[in-house]
């Protein structure tokens, strides 16, 4: 029988880091802000999407 | 629950098929031939069917072998219609780009006009038209669940709890979209304002409908959820925000507000767990997932131009 990978982390390039479980939130997932440029700290509002690319997070 | 109210007939098809179904008589002879209004129209009553039923109509209906086929036509002719647009993009991977790819379509931006320019009475229009989606959102792609395998289904299943309201009947996206109609001063119910909803924005409903009612066009509901999700936490930040600046009350603004931080992750989610699983599952499958995204930027970009001109806004403005 086939095992999933199910991680509690998903780093997404030039994106947010997506958090099962935080503590903080109300969500079964969290998108963790790391652009440091979202109006909703510490959450991802998505601006990282109009930064240039060399300000987009790795 | 309470169930839609047939709304006003746009042509023969719908008068006709109306009035067979209030009197659940026979339905030969319903020519599918119709066109525009008139079809999408008559697709949206007949798959009402299947979500919430009709007022004065026998539930039995639903699955009546002559309106299946009707029904069968008009989805035809609208796959065949959406399909004939659709252009595949070349040397590139869905999971990898397709956030990217998304991201660079530029399509006329309804939440701009809001943002900035939009008068109260076009805002109330805007939301009483797409009230007919809101007020059933994550409905259509809830048909899904069943056909998908392991990993796309509880990937699947985290997105839509969230939509759900993670078990809270108060957070349930949809019926936030209710509670801000009600205090806004709209009429908060499913077919309230069917009557002005223009044919657009029925096309949009009844693409979400089709690939969700049919197995084979799982790929296509998935990239078109992709491309819904990509598409609004920037756009729903700007609604927020022109709903305040025209003094909407607190409970509309707060289902926009609600929507930047949900669809900030949804989107991550929707190309990530659930598409990436979608394709490790069934690969095969690609072509379709970039339809639906495609499909849905599509559908949507004709809805904001069909909205300005209904307003005559010019769009260089807009």
């Amino acid at each position: 029988m086939s095992t999933y990978e199910h991680p509690d982390v998903i780093v997404c390039p030039g994106g947010p880091m997506l958090v099962r479980d935080h503590p903080d939130s109300t969500r079964p997932v969290a998108a963790v802000c790391r652009c440091e440029k979202s109006a909703s700290l510490p959450w991802c509002d998505g601006t990282h999407k109009v930064l240039p690319a060399d300000q987009r997070p790795s | 629950m309470r169930s839609t109210t047939l709304p006003r007939p746009r042509g023969e098809l719908t008068e006709h098929l109306f009035t067979a179904l209030r009197s659940a008589s026979d339905f030969r002879g319903l020519a599918a031939k119709a066109t525009g209004e008139d079809a999408a129209l008559a697709l949206w009553i007949l798959h009402e069917l299947h979500y919430r039923g009709l007022t004065d109509v026998d539930d039995a209906l639903e699955w009546d072998p002559q309106l299946l086929r009707l029904r069968r036509q008009l989805e035809a002719d609208l796959e065949d219609r959406l399909r004939s647009r659709f252009h595949a993009p070349q040397g590139v991977s869905f999971v990898d780009d397709a956030l990217d790819w998304i991201d660079e379509q530029d399509g006329p931006s309804l939440a701009r006009h809001v943002h900035r320019h939009a008068s109260r009475d076009q805002v109330l229009d805007l939301l009483a038209v797409r009230s007919i989606y809101h007020l059933k959102e994550s409905d259509p792609v809830a048909w899904l669940v069943p056909r998908l395998g392991v990993r796309a289904k509880a990937a699947l299943m985290e997105l839509q709890y969230d939509e759900y309201g993670g078990g809270d009947p108060n957070r349930l996206h949809h019926h936030l979209f209710e509670a801000g109609m009600e205090a806004s001063g709209l009429e908060p119910s499913y077919d309230a304002h069917l009557d002005a909803v223009p044919l657009e924005a029925l096309e949009q409903n009844n693409t979400l409908s089709l690939f969700g009612l049919h197995r084979r066009l799982r790929g296509a509901a998935l990239g078109h959820l992709a491309a819904f999700e990509a598409t609004s936490s920037l756009p729903s930040r700007r609604m927020a925000e022109g709903l305040r600046r025209l003094d909407f009350p607190d409970e509309m603004v707060e289902y926009y507000s609600e929507h930047v931080e949900a669809d900030a992750v949804h989107e991550q989610l929707a190309v990530r767990t659930i598409c990436a699983g979608l394709l490790a599952e069934e690969p095969e499958l690609e072509t379709e997932v970039w339809f639906g995204a495609f499909t849905c930027l599509d559908l949507e970009s004709r809805f904001a131009h069909a909205m300005f001109a209904r307003w005559g806004v010019e769009e260089k403005a807009a």
